[in-house]
């Protein structure tokens, strides 16, 4: 088990004719996921990559009944083709892309509420679960499959939990990174539900950043809702206040969203917080040992 | 981006929201010009800069004549003004705002943002005007009145209702508020703004509600649809390391410390600056290079890196995924050549062929310490700071 995508994911990747769509979805197949098709206007009937290309999500969707779309269209197209995604009734989206304008999101996220689909992202790494199937821009390799759920803001860092929990022979159930965006599909509270209710994941490790809210809430949800054992730890404790750090969402506004605040919370929630990024591994495995 | 006082005032005129009328001057004869355009008997002199606080730190003044202006705007024009958050070297003042004088009843607050808790656009007044929110919000949250806004159904009557009893306008003044805060939030989705805040909106001695000052930020992420407003960009106001920054592409924020860093991501590089810390020392900066750190790009941080005189010492932090480890090797060895890096610099790699790249950077001859894991790099940079 594990949650979200797995080897029988059947995917469409918007944009496949694209340098970035075009370079991952590559990188995506080597890695085994079953890429079966390609959205990008005006290119209908084409083949790339081995796969058709449509004009569509509707016609790609009717053809092939994929059931996730991966996206890789620039920023200006990006909205109009998650709620494309989402109208083709595919019921998972993850969309790569970065920069956004926050008020397209606004909107999506208000019509996703039509649909029974779910969205990771944008501005995300994707979502991979070892061994079965990779969607998004993470390099495949560093994972191995295994009993942790690891849910992240931030691509790099989510490289670096997986690279731990591989190195220490835990392994990844499933791995999602939910992006750096102030208004993003999945949350935390969402990954962390299907974490909890997974029989493959035992332990969960969860990396925030500054900006928002999104940490404090789900350590109110862990404390209430999670009984297997979550990690946390939260980047940007020397962030200083007002300045964006790299992420459209990383930013301590009106006092809001301290590194502290989140450690804080989750600490007030019974979670196994490090104040290092290079202990996370090492504490999940400590916590599993003792459970 | 920010936008000035007399652009975001410039834009709600365009919107017909009422603001005093005023004219912006980049020279002493323009402001004392400004007073026969305006005529009156009293007027406002205001230093544009991108930094609130402008009144306790000087930088907005009352003029009762002509020549009163001529010496307020004299001694804005060409200075640096320094308030609570423009930091320590403050901003050039290159423009002033010649504003006609209003006679205020009352000040409330209003300001438009993207609340991130709702996904949606927020509506958030009070009626204790003019002063900082954020200590109202903490001491008094019972004078702070907050509608948010369903993107499908738009701003709604009711709400502007709730907003206008919430400050206690009367008749008159809750139609004018209605009016503006529907036009405000029109300005806010066309612009693509992220923040407007008009602090203080105010009532004047005939009952009419204005807006007397008005602050907007527009998205960096849609400017490439707002072209006009893009053009409204003043960079005297940005710190100039971070343009140069933004132009290869690098996300850079300074900061006091002096270990300097450079990172893959921009969450790696958060955690790099906490990791310093936690060893005791002090990062002097933010720095994401990207997911494709290409020598070019790195030869750039690295220049970027050294224009601060404080760094003692450089730790590189790269997960190297889709990018390889030896190449990202060769990128520092060459930057590092290039650029003549005379402090320090301690390399962490792993990912892809990191056996590769750290066998290049010891091979190199150069003075670069290869770490062994996060927290190995994090102490050797701290120890080097201080050798």
């Amino acid at each position: 088990m594990s949650i979200l995508v797995d080897k029988n994911s059947k995917i469409i990747c918007q944009g496949i004719t694209g340098n970035q769509g075009s370079f991952h979805t590559e990188q995506c197949m080597d890695y085994g996921s079953k890429v079966v098709a390609g959205v990008t206007p005006g290119r209908g009937g084409e083949e790339h990559l081995g796969v058709p290309v449509y004009n569509t999500m509707r016609e790609a969707v009717a053809t092939t009944g994929a059931d996730v779309s991966m996206i890789y269209v620039p920023a200006p197209f990006a909205a109009d083709a998650i709620l494309e995604a989402a109208d083709s009734g595919v019921s998972l989206i993850v969309c790569i892309t970065e920069g956004i304008p926050v008020l397209d999101m606004v909107k999506v996220k208000s019509a996703l509420a039509e649909y029974d689909c779910r969205l990771i992202g944008p501005n995300c790494p994707g979502i991979i679960t070892p061994g079965e199937c990779k969607i998004g821009i993470m390099p495949g390799f560093i994972h191995q499959p295994g009993k942790i759920g690891v849910v992240s803001r931030s691509g790099t860092l989510t490289y670096e939990a997986v690279y731990q929990t591989t190195q220490n022979g835990l392994g990844q159930s499933t791995c999602i990174g939910i992006g750096g965006d102030p208004v993003r599909g999945m949350s935390f509270i969402d990954c962390l539900a299907l974490f909890q209710q997974d029989p493959q994941t035992e332990g969960v490790v969860m990396v925030g950043e500054i900006g928002g809210t999104d940490e404090e809430a789900a350590a109110e949800f862990i404390q209430s809702e999670v009984t297997k054992p979550v990690v946390a730890y939260i980047a940007g404790v020397t962030a200083p206040a007002g300045k964006r750090m790299g992420h459209a969402g990383a930013i301590i506004a009106g006092g809001k969203g301290t590194a502290e605040d989140k450690f804080k919370a989750l600490d007030a929630a019974g979670v196994a917080t490090v104040r290092s990024p290079a202990e996370l591994g090492s504490k999940m495995l400590e916590l599993l040992a003792t459970a | 981006m920010n936008l000035h006082e007399y652009q975001s005032k410039q834009l709600f005129a365009e919107y017909g929201i009422p603001v005093p009328e005023g004219v912006a001057a980049e020279t002493v004869d323009a402001a004392v010009a400004a007073v026969e355009t305006l005529g009156g008997e009293l007027w406002v002199v205001k230093a544009q800069v991108h930094a609130g606080g402008r009144g306790k730190a000087g930088g907005v003044k009352l003029a009762r004549s002509a020549d009163e202006v001529r010496q307020y705007a004299g001694d804005m024009l060409g200075t640096m003004l320094v308030t609570h958050q423009s930091g320590p070297e403050g901003l050039p003042v290159n423009v002033v705002y010649v504003e006609a004088g209003s006679d205020i009843e009352r000040e409330l607050y209003l300001s438009m943002l993207v609340d991130r808790d709702v996904n949606k656009v927020s509506f958030i007044a009070s009626a204790a005007g003019g002063m900082d929110i954020e200590q109202v919000a903490a001491d008094t949250p019972e004078q702070i009145f907050t509608v948010v806004v369903s993107p499908d159904a738009g701003l709604q009557p009711y709400q502007a209702r709730q907003l206008a009893f919430g400050l206690g306008l009367d008749k008159k003044q809750s139609r004018q508020f209605a009016d503006i805060i529907g036009r405000l939030y029109r300005l806010f989705l066309e612009c693509d703004a992220s923040l407007v805040e008009v602090n203080p909106l105010i009532v004047n001695r005939s009952g009419d509600v204005i807006a007397l000052d008005g602050k907007i930020n527009i998205e960096e992420n849609a400017l490439f649809r707002q072209s006009r407003l893009a053009e409204m960009r003043d960079s005297s106001q940005e710190d100039e390391n971070e343009r140069e920054a933004a132009k290869h592409d690098l996300n850079y924020v300074s900061l006091d410390g002096d270990i300097a860093c450079m990172v893959n991501g921009a969450g790696l590089a958060m955690a790099t600056m906490d990791l310093i810390k936690l060893h005791g020392g002090e990062p002097a900066n933010f720095l994401d290079v990207g997911g494709g750190a290409t020598s070019e790009r790195v030869a750039a941080a690295f220049k970027l890196i050294l224009s601060n005189e404080n760094v003692s010492a450089i730790l590189v932090n790269i997960f190297g995924g889709i990018v390889r480890c030896d190449l990202i090797a060769e990128g520092i060895i060459s930057a590092v050549k290039e650029v003549g890096v005379s402090v320090p610099v301690v390399a962490r790699l792993e990912g892809t062929n990191v056996d590769k790249g750290r066998a290049l950077l010891a091979a190199s001859g150069l003075n670069i310490i290869s770490a062994k894991d996060l927290t190995d790099a994090a102490i050797s940079v701290v120890a080097a700071s201080n050798a």
